[in-house]
């Protein structure tokens, strides 16, 4: 199945900052974390066509993941 | 009262009315600046300081404005910037919350941090400031660090909070404390070239959606730290934020978030 992956702020460096990309059924957020090397400590929000998900979420053809890093910084 | 007010419309012109009399009439009758603005307004005279605004934000919403309290809750790279925008806007009484002294590695973006003002606490930079700039508005400092033990009492009576703390885990008790307190919450953070902006209106769960995965740890900025621009940005949304929860204009983040990468010259916004 095809997703759009978005990555935002510094997860775009070293990496892309939207691809559409083919993964297997059953797919979840964690298994394409894993697959980017996304440091955990550092992830702040994850999104399937904009709306808030868990990491154990499937994800389906067509849909769009979204990765935000953790900001907290004033 | 009316006797002001009439005093203060024969001074006037048109409906404008000038510092310089504004200053006047506070001496003559042995009144606060706070006070005779707040009189100004209510006998429908905008301050002649305002007259900018007036387009833009109408009498009867400048004396919304004169009339309410905000806590500033951190007076950093955000909260400096907040302030002087809250003190401009004419928000009668700000109350300014932070524990710390201004230091050398605050000089790249605190907008009142200066080599003569190093060591000197940041609340009082702000108070100082601001009576400076506009002494018609009242700051309230308060050195303190906010936690769960004071923070219903520093935001008692406030109508609008806005976070400017540098902490997630504070960040959270601030934001459990204004939804106890049926308080709105502006909510900015920031990190390197990228920041988010978000308003937790009462009864809603914003922040803890916004950091539902890490609410212990730091974010990107213990890394990338923050430039100066950074922080001007995320503030100056945060008071738009503010001056639309006050004077009941247009549309506030409610249920959303603005991430703000200024980098790439993006915005995306996300829905809860």
């Amino acid at each position: 199945m095809n997703v759009t992956v978005k990555l935002f702020a510094t997860f775009r460096t070293g990496r892309f900052g939207s691809e559409t990309r083919t993964y297997g059924p059953g797919t979840t957020v964690r298994n394409i974390i894993d697959e980017l090397s996304l440091p955990e400590d550092d992830i702040g929000a994850t999104l399937i066509n904009g709306r808030h998900v868990e990491e154990d979420c499937e994800l389906q053809e067509g849909d769009t993941l979204s990765i935000f890093p953790l900001v907290g910084g004033g | 009262m009316e006797k002001m007010g009439d005093f203060l419309r024969a001074l006037a012109d048109g409906d404008l009315i000038s510092w310089h009399h504004q200053t006047f009439a506070a001496k003559y009758f042995s009144m606060s600046l706070p006070q005779v603005e707040r009189i100004a307004l209510e006998a429908g005279l905008l301050p002649a300081r305002y007259q900018r605004n007036r387009k833009t934000i109408t009498t009867k919403e400048q004396l919304k404005l004169c009339r309410s309290h905000v806590a500033v809750i951190g007076c950093g790279g955000l909260g400096g910037y907040v302030i002087e925008e809250l003190a401009r806007l004419g928000v009668g009484c700000i109350t300014a919350v932070d524990p710390d002294v201004f230091e050398e590695h605050n000089l790249n973006r605190q907008l009142y941090s200066s080599p003569d003002n190093l060591g000197r606490p940041k609340v009082e930079a702000a108070h100082a400031r601001v009576a400076n700039i506009n002494p018609a508005v009242r700051l309230i400092p308060v050195k303190v660090a906010f936690s769960k033990l004071n923070g219903f009492e520093l935001l008692q009576g406030v109508d609008v909070v806005v976070d400017a703390l540098d902490s997630i885990p504070v960040r959270m008790e601030l934001a459990e404390i204004s939804a106890e307190l049926n308080a709105p919450l502006v909510h900015g953070a920031i990190g390197g070239w990228y920041g988010h902006v978000a308003t937790q209106f009462p009864g809603e769960n914003t922040l803890r959606k916004i950091y539902n995965r890490s609410v212990q740890g730091r974010g990107i900025e213990k890394g990338l730290g923050n430039p100066a621009f950074t922080p001007a940005v995320v503030a100056s949304l945060e008071v738009a934020e503010v001056c639309k929860i006050i004077t009941g204009h247009g549309t506030p983040l409610s249920n959303r978030t603005l991430h703000i990468n200024l980098l790439d010259m993006e915005v995306e916004e996300i829905r809860f």
